[in-house]
């Protein structure tokens, strides 16, 4: 097990490396430098453009250089001292102004696996045991509504019906004293009793999905030898159930842990925009509209490394889960 | 050993005549199935898997129960255990275990088909009165489950010992089994042993609760053929130690001289012939026993001619021929009878049974029969099951 988890741990580096080039790449994306583009907003409004100032941030960010050269400077100040750059829309270092977000989006992310894993794990169970089943037709009914439903619609119906019948308007993760204030017991409470109605919307999709895996798994499972063999020792059939076959189809349940950060990063942004969460995504959205490219770098390279690191752990859950992928890689 | 020889030598084993079936020679009946029924309900129809089987599985016997495939061998065994998965059920029929009276108590007689599949009852008879192997071993153990944890739980399911104590008798059956480094192997995965050790695992695993009668749904068929040969000796070797008796399934003739006592020959759910192994490949009376017999290659003499196999393929289920099932691939066909009357059992001696119209059963004896036969063929009282 040690030297798998070694193993990985250094396929991560060139996985890392990729992602941070992408990165880049994209920050160099929009025509011109990114000073040009400040200049240009500069003189536009009439301001004079500080040339000493062009040139220090000229010098910074290294823009008389090589692209290369270019590179490691932008991604030694990102691993050395935490630097990210400068968001042009804000004015302030990106470092000070994702943490937060980003804080909240992994919270958000985190509640919603755990959520979505504790209402699929016992239907997706039932539905397949009691195959063809009156409950087994209702939730799978309610999971394709669940599939189909575009989830910015549901943050929308929800908005509207908790305006209309409970002349209230949802919106945000705190309620307003606690928005601004230090993180206390009192905010984490109130954070709790916000955060189930975005990850309830945000979860759904993901949840119908995970249920429709795990019934089918477990369905094949079922038919499985190694089930009759339990039976016919005499156990009990539940117990053979949960023991065996469940077991067998749980893989995909640990895999989520691994792409859930970024389909949830994907079907979050509108969600958040509608019902206006500060979480990462609003914001990776304003900054690629106003071409504000430090920001959107910094929030693709953290969650792209999340996700890498998401996937690490979820191959290593997978690993003690299922012996064979340890015997076979250790 | 050829099968003569092994009869023998089965044959001086224990027989405690208590209450078999009338007259039945060579040990007492430990599971009777008589009529039973087991049909598939499938959208296109219903298939009738078993359809009408009587057996006697003795004590400390082998019954081998012989057919090609799709005949309902396996649907047989399973239906014992109530094992049988929907759409399949059993449907007509009693399966008879005698429980308790070999050490002398007072035995009782429970009819395992009105049992419902995964009640308690049938769950008290799984693992400890009959115990059941499979065909594949590499996908009938739990992969991701150490072989002793799936021993202790056969173990504990049956017995209140404690872990320590199961794992010890893990072990030991392990041991018994011929696994060698025991104490080590007890802790790894079926993943990392071959195919016959696979099997070992689940013999070992079958008789942890001491169980009366083995069945084996071709527990060889999946092997190599020295494997295979390991693994019938060590079934004939566990059940000289340990007395119990066992249906080995098995569509391979070769086999059958290995491991029988008696034969059951199955075709199309039905029982066509059976008796004790010397007569069956001795004396073979139905159609369908001759052509297997013949099926199989014989060492010595007439190497350079070809095997002959059965002609034409076994009818599908759903769509039995009326009359006799085999008719339509029979040598000794007799138009107007055989695909007009079901044959009913026949009964040639004490425990030999056939189901043919040549031997009698639609009135008046049959013209054509080969070798004479002078035993009035007279049906037995369990022909009324015969449809
Ligand atoms: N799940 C099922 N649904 C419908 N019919 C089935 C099902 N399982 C078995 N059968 C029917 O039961 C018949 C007998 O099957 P069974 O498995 O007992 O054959 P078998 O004699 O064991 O053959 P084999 O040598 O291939 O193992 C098959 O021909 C098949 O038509
Ligand atoms: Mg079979």
């Amino acid at each position: 097990m040690a030297k798998l988890v070694i193993r990985r741990l250094i396929y991560m580096v060139p996985t890392m490396f990729a992602i941070s080039v992408v990165t880049f790449l994209i920050i160099q994306l929009p025509p011109g430098d990114f000073l040009s583009t400040y200049i240009a907003e500069l003189s536009s409004r009439g301001d004079a453009v500080d040339t000493r100032l062009v040139e220090a941030l000229r010098e910074r960010y290294g823009l008389n250089d090589p692209i290369y050269v270019q590179y490691y400077q932008w991604i030694s100040h990102i691993v050395l001292q935490g630097d990210f750059g400068d968001s042009f829309l804000y004015r302030r270092p990106v470092a000070d102004l994702i943490w937060n977000r980003l804080g909240l989006t992994i919270a958000l992310a985190v509640a919603t696996l755990l959520v979505s894993w504790a209402i699929a794990f016992p239907i997706g169970v039932y539905s397949a045991v009691k195959q063809h089943s009156a409950g087994d037709y209702a939730f799978t009914f309610i999971g394709f509504l669940g599939l189909a439903t575009p989830n910015f619609l549901l943050a929308l119906i929800f908005v509207w019906i908790s305006f209309n019948y409970f002349g209230q308007s949802v919106g945000g993760l705190f309620s307003p004293e606690f928005a601004d204030a230090a993180w206390n017991l009192g905010k984490v409470l109130d954070l709790l009793s916000h955060v189930w109605v975005p990850v309830l919307i945000i979860g759904m999709a993901g949840t119908a999905s995970l249920i429709r895996v795990l019934r089918a798994n477990l369905l094949d499972e079922l038919r499985k030898p190694y089930v009759t063999t339990a039976r016919a020792k005499g156990l009990p059939e539940w117990r053979i159930i949960l023991k065996y076959p469940v077991r067998m189809a749980l893989g995909p349940f640990i895999s989520t842990a691994g792409w859930l950060l970024p389909s949830l990063i994907g079907g979050e942004v509108l969600v958040s925009i509608v019902i206006g969460l500060d979480t990462t995504g609003p914001l990776l959205v304003e900054a690629l509209i106003s071409q504000d490219m430090y920001l959107a770098g910094s929030f693709i390279l953290i969650l792209a490394t999340l996700t890498v690191i998401g996937t690490l752990l979820s191959d290593l859950l997978l690993a003690w889960w299922d012996p064979r992928i340890r015997y076979a890689e250790g | 050993m050829r099968a003569g020889e092994r009869a023998a030598e089965a044959g001086g084993a224990p027989a405690a005549q208590a209450g078999g079936a009338p007259g039945a020679p060579g040990g007492e009946v430990l599971v009777e199935l008589r009529g039973l029924k087991t049909h598939f309900f499938t959208d296109e129809g219903t298939v009738r898997a078993v359809d009408g089987v009587d057996l006697e599985i003795r004590r400390g016997r082998t019954l081998c129960v012989v057919g090609e495939s799709g005949c309902g061998k396996s649907i047989t065994a399973r239906s014992i255990l109530q094992l049988v998965e929907a759409p399949g059920r059993v449907v007509d029929g009693r399966i008879l275990l005698r429980r308790g009276g070999a050490d002398g108590g007072p035995g009782e007689v429970v009819d395992l088909a009105g049992l419902k599949p995964g009640g308690k009852e049938i769950r008290s008879v799984r693992g400890k009165d009959i115990a059941m192997i499979f065909q594949e071993p590499m996908t009938s153990l739990s992969l991701v489950h150490t072989v002793g944890n799936q021993m202790v739980e056969a173990i504990r399911v049956h017995n209140d010992v404690g872990k320590r104590e199961a794992r010890e008798r893990a072990v030991e059956l392990l041991g018994m089994v011929n696994i060698p480094n025991p104490g080590r192997l007890v802790d790894s995965y079926p993943f990392q042993f071959s195919g016959g050790m696979r099997q070992r695992v689940m013999i070992a695993m079958a008789l942890s609760c001491d169980p009366g009668l083995l069945i084996a749904d071709e527990p060889t068929t999946a092997l190599d053929v020295t494997t295979q040969a390991q693994i019938m000796e060590l079934l004939k070797r566990l059940q000289r130690e340990l007395g119990m008796a066992i249906m080995f399934i098995t569509h391979d003739m070769g086999v059958v001289a290995e491991m029988a006592d008696d034969v059951a020959i199955m075709y199309l759910g039905k029982v066509v012939e059976k008796g004790p192994v010397d007569d069956i490949f001795h004396d073979p009376k139905h159609p369908y026993t001759r052509a297997l017999l013949e099926s199989i290659p014989k060492i010595g003499h007439r190497r350079r001619e070809r095997l002959r196999s059965i002609k034409g393929i076994v009818p599908d289920p759903a769509n039995r021929p009326a009359g006799c099932v085999f008719h339509t691939r029979c040598d000794a066909f007799m138009p107007g009878r055989c695909d007009a009357t079901v044959p009913p059992p026949v009964a040639l001696g004490p425990d030999r049974q056939v189901r043919c119209l040549l031997y009698g059963g639609d009135g008046g004896p049959a013209p054509g029969a080969p070798d004479a036969q002078t035993a009035a063929p007279e049906p037995t009282p369990e022909s009324s099951h015969g449809d």
